[in-house]
């Protein structure tokens, strides 16, 4: 991967392939967390401190981990991070710690954070890694935050648990379900999709050398194909 | 240009229909419902009707607008939905939800999946059943009849006679109410080809065989079940629907009977009063697979 500049590493996470809405990744808080403004912002923040923290972690020891090894060090180092925000939410910010209730924990296994360490912490140096973590999760933070102002100013009529007095008559309670959530996902993918078309990243430009077996692949197809596009 | 020079793919006959004269025909065939419901709940019924096609129209004109194609809203398939899906709403919804339905009805189900002949499901049975689930605290209440019409036989006594039922003297959706003039529009589209029999009468039959099965073979009491609510219109005007129905006819009536019997499950058995637009939208779903069994074998010189 060539060298990029460290502030184009960082805007990349944010609009360019910004986790949720041009890499689709980390979908299940995606939906789950946004039916309310604080809880979305909170999970955000918190995906961000475990990303950036990982992210250098995994970038110091990327010469020390094992090829072999590397997804259960990799889910280490994460657990670890996620288990020291945990208890910081839970310590300060209890009224948050329940409205996210499992997703807290379940930030080990979001696919950004490992998405990232894979495709961008373990081959980059520390620094590029750190801004990475940074821009993936403003990304992150921003998408959420995006999604659940939509969800909840038109499915609750309130903004963070502020109600908004002129819409309490026009709620459209839908939005704030499961399925309200995957058709406001579904339309702000399609949404910046058109606003991004011709930017955006092909998606081979990462599938291949982003998969988990890109050093030991054979596959000719699977090169060719990358080759192609 | 030259007609006869002009290089074409089969095929060469045309039948001389069009989107815009089908389109037309359904909508000459709901008039009989719209001034039924128009009669039985007031003018404001007729509020609805408008604002519901003004709103589909409109936003299709907008959608084409926006994204840069052909303008479409020429082949009235908008107004179709428009009109179908006001049909099917109480007269005292509150007229923004209408908007919001069209909205969801035109641009979401309609236009994202690329305009007529594109769409998945059906968009007046999809928006209604999305402004079912999205009002749910507003609009419960306005959908009073489906209660009603909820179809257990323990509430029999509440129900209106066979008269009342087959006339539309009764409370419901605008336009489901009336089954004699649903019935006409019915017959006056099977006479002009726009639909096939094989669908409504399916769907019909099967919603009455277990209607009569359920009430321990009592036919007035099986009628009334089968007129009360949304079968009708659903059978005749929603289900027919071209893109999501299947074009055999055995599809056809696989069709109509699952989506009768589904109809009767979630009626006697479901959380929700009434089926029809959920069944509906289950076997539009179900239409692609259908379509794939039933399919007419074509035998090709030196295929297989």
């Amino acid at each position: 991967m060539k060298q990029k500049s460290s502030l184009s590493v960082m805007l990349n996470g944010i609009i360019k392939e910004n986790p949720v809405l041009v890499l689709i990744l980390g979908t299940c808080p995606t939906l789950a967390t946004t039916n309310t403004v604080n809880g979305a912002f909170g999970m955000g923040i918190a995906a961000l401190a475990v990303l950036v923290c990982s992210n250098v972690f995994i970038s110091l020891l990327r010469k020390v981990i094992p090829e072999s090894m590397r997804i259960p060090c990799y889910i280490v180092i994460i657990a670890g991070f996620v288990t020291i925000v945990k208890m910081l939410v839970q310590a300060f910010m209890p009224s948050l710690y329940e409205s996210l209730g499992v997703y807290l924990d379940l930030i080990t296994v979001n696919c950004i954070i490992l998405g990232r360490a894979e495709m961008f912490a373990n081959k980059n140096t520390v620094v590029a890694s750190a801004l990475d973590g940074l821009g993936m999760g403003i990304g992150f933070t921003l998408a959420l935050t995006l999604m659940s102002t939509i969800r909840e100013v038109f499915g609750a009529a309130s903004f963070a648990g502020n109600p908004i007095p002129f819409m309490e008559n026009y709620k459209i309670e839908f939005l704030t379900k499961a399925p309200g959530g995957l058709l406001v996902y579904g339309l702000l993918i399609a949404l910046i999709y058109v606003i991004t078309r011709g930017k955006a990243p092909v998606k081979t430009s990462f599938s291949c050398e982003g998969c988990p077996h890109a050093a030991s692949c054979t596959t000719v197809n699977c090169q060719r194909e990358g080759a192609e596009n | 240009m030259d007609s006869l020079t002009k290089l074409m793919v089969s095929p060469h006959i045309h039948g001389g229909r069009s989107t815009s004269g089908i389109m037309r025909d359904v909508l000459i065939s709901l008039a009989p419902a719209t001034v039924a419901g128009a009669v039985i709940f007031g003018l404001r019924a007729l509020l609805v009707v408008a604002v519901c096609v003004v709103a589909c129209v409109g936003f299709e004109a907008l959608f084409n607008i926006i994204v840069k194609k052909e303008q479409t809203i020429g082949d009235l398939s908008a107004a179709v939905t428009g009109l179908l899906l006001a049909l099917n709403l109480p007269a005292n919804i509150p007229l923004w939800q209408c908007v919001i339905g069209s909205l969801f009805a035109i641009v979401v189900v309609k236009c994202l999946f690329g305009g007529i002949g594109q769409n998945l499901v059906n968009p007046a049975i999809t928006a209604r059943v999305f402004m079912l689930v999205a009002f749910s605290s507003i609009a419960l209440p306005a959908f009073p009849v489906d209660s009603v019409a909820g179809a257990t036989p323990l509430a029999a006594e509440k129900m209106p006679s066979l008269l009342d039922l087959f006339i539309g003297n009764y409370g419901g959706a605008i336009g489901e109410t009336c089954t004699a003039a649903l019935l006409l529009g019915g017959i006056y589209l099977i006479v002009r080809r726009v639909i096939s029999w094989h669908i409504p009468v399916s769907f019909i039959g099967m919603v009455f065989l277990f209607s009569l099965l359920s009430s321990g073979f009592d036919a007035v009491q099986a009628l009334s079940l089968l007129m009360s609510g949304g079968v009708f219109i659903g059978a005749i005007f929603m289900a027919t629907d071209y893109t999501t129905s299947p074009p055999t006819p055995l599809g056809k009536v696989i069709f109509g009977l699952g989506a009768g019997l589904i109809t009767c499950l979630i009626r006697y058995y479901g959380v929700y009063p009434e089926g029809v637009s959920f069944a509906i939208l289950f076997m539009n779903i179900l239409t692609p697979y259908i379509s794939g069994w039933t399919r007419h074998k074509v035998f090709v010189a030196g295929g297989k």
